[in-house]
């Protein structure tokens, strides 16, 4: 607990998983899930570089920034996941491959 | 016996990510993501960073979890929980995040990271309180923008004929 690579470590795994996520499923809901994985590895590495480079605090100024930004890009994602939904009765990320109908 | 804490919070953090991405239900991928986030809210306190696993837990668990809820009822029937849905390419796919670990991981082992040791400090509101408005209150500002931006693009989107 008290090492930089085990910290890094997680987030790599987490990265990879979140990746998987995103280019294997085709709901779009679930490829969210995966990009809230990814941007959870970036904060921890955020964090971790902010604590192991002598606790300097702009890391946890950049990963509230993320966590902002998280929240701003779940709710904008969900409205068009919703949208896409509506008008096409389906939320498989394949199909909708148009702009409009 | 901190040591324990750590390695058990990071298994649960890795092993509820795998359930994330692994299994066919919508509903269970949901609340495999809130163990996972909460995983993370505990490496922030092992982290030091008390503000930010408070944070965490408010806004990913509070808010963004439940619109992700929220999303799969709203574009699913409500009374199945069971809602199931598919992967493809898994065997490419596994074999592009195996190769993309193994990358990250020489990069990890090969790199001469900074390990500076601090004194833990007693708690770190202040600090990023101080940063969030003084040098850094121009993103600050920024992103109230970007959220108000965020809101009233999500409210437009959503309506039932805009």
């Amino acid at each position: 607990m008290d090492q930089l690579n085990s910290y890094l470590f997680i987030a790599a795994i987490l990265f990879s998983l979140g990746v998987f996520g995103v280019i294997t499923r085709r709901n779009g809901i679930a490829v969210l899930m995966g990009v809230e994985l990814i941007l959870n590895a970036a904060n921890i590495n955020f964090i971790a570089f902010s604590r192991f480079g002598g606790m300097n605090f702009d890391g946890h100024v950049f990963g509230l920034l993320v966590i902002v930004l998280a929240a701003a890009e779940a709710a904008v994602a969900l409205a068009i996941i919703i949208n896409i939904y509506n008008n096409m009765n389906t939320i498989n990320v394949d199909q909708a491959s148009q702009l409009k109908q | 016996m901190a040591d324990y804490t750590f390695w058990l919070i990071a298994a649960i953090t890795v092993i509820s990510a795998a359930f994330v991405v692994l299994n066919n239900q919508l509903v269970y991928s949901a609340v495999a993501l809130l163990f996972t986030l909460f995983g993370v809210a505990g490496l922030y306190v092992f982290l030091w960073a008390d503000f930010i696993a408070g944070v965490q837990l408010l806004v990913y668990v509070g808010g963004i979890l439940v619109l992700i809820i929220f999303g799969i009822m709203l574009t699913n029937r409500i009374s199945s929980v069971r809602i199931s849905h598919k992967s493809v390419q898994q065997g490419v796919g596994g074999a592009v995040i195996i190769w993309l670990f193994i990358f990250l991981s020489i990069v990890i082992l090969k790199t001469p990271w900074l390990n500076q040791t601090a004194m833990e400090p007693a708690s770190s509101v202040a600090q990023v309180g101080k940063l969030l408005l003084m040098k850094y209150l121009l993103p600050f500002e920024v992103i109230s923008v970007l959220l108000l931006g965020a809101l009233i693009g999500a409210a437009t989107l959503s309506r039932e004929d805009p």
